[in-house]
């Protein structure tokens, strides 16, 4: 008897034993990975900036990004095209995509019948599942040929014609450029955006609506003054989350922008982006000043769909916490 | 007009411009299907899955290429797929409401929305300078690198809708931490964790990006994970804008296979997570 109760306890011990181990052992394994997850970042980070510090030590952070010159041949590179065409395509596609992602949300959540609502979301989530390269071949052998011969022309017509923001439209109609890239670029963001509001749109306790409803609203009434102002964070979260996925957008852009290191006043030409000019040049690169100076527009991107993103992410905490409360 | 009916006019507005963004998203989504199906179907033939790449002017097809994006696809899987779980679950069950946890799940949010071609600049800095070459290792690398974010966010996800009840009463008979989490929380969340994987692996399967300056591409066969591999996406690119027909059709014929396998991924783990236990 006494010998039997010695061996539970002689067994629970070594149970315990290797139950805490394996509990050490476990823990450590899952944090050493977590901590790799800040690390990949911190990587990233560390990375770029060694590759690119030999072109911005020749040419100076601040000049670099100041300079619009591009030229392999005698080796002056500088930023400000490839910026300058990252934003002006991210804010096409945001001027097109938001109240678009903005009325799918409205139509998903306020009005569409409940047996609807699945299919539908799951078929606009599924344009974010269709790989990039694939808006891409479609946008160069689809798209920007109808965009040429239809679009183009209409809007240099009759925008190109108004003093002032008529060169914003001017040059012959070319079918690829920074339009067509940007207008891509917002079919891309739609789905994005969209279900980040729909996601902060169900939030509304459903006692606020009615309260609403109650007193009279319309529904659209409902949306602007309720549903809107109670979820403004989130819904500016899923903006700058779609803005930071336009800026960085590479494959579609770079099969439609037509890749010129040039600012034109006129959206309808040819521009190029940092991801397109990587995407193109990135192999070809035959010295190490321009393969520094293409890691170094790498940087900058990353820097600012950093900002972009923490933005974001920062403003959907803050829902987050106002839902909990 | 009275208030009444201008309320009721602006509300007819704003229901029925919602109605028709949301037709205009569903019209894309169909017009590039509807394109990919016309001018990809042709070159869906037998010899697109048996035939090597050709040269421009050749007739060919893209075996070495299916199979290079399938081998690099794999491996990042299996490199991302157990490190994506292991750093979710330290997010889930070891860190709930601590500093580091909230600093790393605030990364992991940052990675999963970054560009995909700085994934590929970083590993071409890591792995191709000092590897002296492009190879196929440093394009699974980058994919993995994708994979991973995704994988913890879903992990996560799954393991914060485990009761807690299952986990206190494994406790209560006696089990350690990591045995409760192995084979009670893993047991209880597995269907949303595995939903998690197949997003991931949809979501590189037509990533080029990264692959541009890692595995950069093959002409030929290549059973060499030290060499440039060929694959379906940057595969595409090259055909889809060079000048030559013959090129032109098989890279709708990679398109079209491409968006079929990542919609049947997508839409095979959406049904899996509609069957899982536990739901949010």
């Amino acid at each position: 008897m006494a010998a039997e109760t010695a061996g539970i306890a002689r067994i629970s011990a070594i149970r315990g034993r290797a139950g805490a181990l394996g509990d050490v052992v476990f823990r450590a394994m899952t944090f050493i990975f977590a901590l790799l997850v800040l690390l990949m970042l911190g990587g990233v980070m560390v990375s770029l900036i060694i590759g690119a510090w030999p072109a911005l030590r020749t040419f100076g952070f601040f000049s670099f990004i100041v300079t619009e010159a591009w030229n392999p041949v005698t080796k002056e590179f500088g930023a400000l095209a490839p910026i300058y065409g990252t934003l002006v395509t991210s804010a096409i596609a945001m001027l097109v995509g938001i109240p678009v992602a903005f009325g799918i949300a409205v139509f998903i959540t306020e009005i569409c019948p409940i047996w609807l609502k699945r299919p539908l979301a799951t078929m606009i989530e599924l344009l974010a599942a269709i790989p990039s390269i694939i808006y891409g071949i479609w946008g160069l052998f689809v798209f920007a040929p109808f965009v040429q011969q239809y679009i183009q022309p209409a809007i240099i017509d009759t925008l190109g014609n108004i003093p002032g923001i008529g060169a914003l439209f001017a040059g012959p109609p070319l079918g690829i450029g920074v339009l067509t890239a940007g207008f891509i670029l917002a079919i891309m963001v739609l789905p994005f955006i969209s279900s980040i509001m729909r996601d902060v749109f169900e939030t509304v306790p459903a006692m606020l609506k009615e309260s609403a409803y109650g007193l009279g609203a319309t529904r659209g009434e409902v949306v602007w003054r309720i549903v809107v102002p109670f979820t403004r964070a989130g819904v500016i979260g899923g903006i700058m989350l779609g803005l930071g996925r336009a800026l960085g957008e590479t494959m579609a852009v770079t099969f439609v922008i037509g890749n010129a290191h040039r600012i034109s006043a006129s959206i309808l030409q040819p521009g190029t982006t940092i991801s397109a000019a990587l995407a193109n040049e990135f192999t070809e690169a035959d010295s190490s000043l321009y393969l520094s100076s293409l890691i170094a527009l790498g940087l900058i991107l990353f820097i600012i769909t950093f900002i972009v993103l923490a933005f974001a992410k920062i403003m959907l905490l803050e829902l987050e916490k106002q839902a909990g409360n | 007009m009275s208030v009444y009916a201008r309320r009721r006019l602006a509300n007819a507005l704003v229901m029925s411009l919602s109605v028709v963004a949301t037709a205009f998203g569903l019209l894309w989504l169909i017009l590039v299907l509807w394109t990919l199906i016309t001018n990809g179907i042709s070159a869906i033939t037998p010899a697109l899955f048996t035939q090597m790449t050709p040269p421009p002017g050749n007739s060919g097809g893209l075996l070495n290429a299916i199979a290079g994006s399938v081998a690099m696809t794999l491996i990042a899987t299996l490199i991302g797929t157990p490190t994506g779980i292991l750093a979710g679950t330290f997010l889930a069950e070891y860190s709930r409401g601590s500093r580091f946890g909230e600093v790393v799940r605030f990364i992991n949010d940052i990675l999963l929305s970054a560009p995909s071609i700085i994934v590929g600049l970083f590993v071409y800095e890591i792995m191709v300078v000092p590897m002296g070459h492009f190879s196929a290792w440093a394009g699974a690398v980058a994919l993995a690198i994708i994979v991973i974010p995704v994988v913890v966010r879903t992990t996560e996800d799954m393991l914060d809708l485990v009761p807690n009840t299952l986990r206190e009463a494994a406790t209560a008979l006696g089990a350690p931490r990591w045995k409760v989490i192995v084979m009670i929380s893993y047991r209880a969340a597995i269907q949303g964790m595995l939903t998690g994987v197949m997003l991931a692996v949809a979501r590189i399967a037509g990533e080029t990006a990264p692959l541009l300056f890692t595995a950069l591409n093959n002409q030929f066969w290549n059973g060499n994970f030290n060499a440039p591999m060929a694959n379906l996406p940057v595969v595409i690119f090259q055909f889809a804008m060079s000048p030559y027909a013959d090129w032109q059709t098989l890279a709708w014929g990679g398109a079209l296979l491409i968006t079929v396998t990542v919609l049947c991924l997508n839409i095979g783990a959406r049904l899996l997570a509609s069957w899982s236990t536990f739901k949010s």
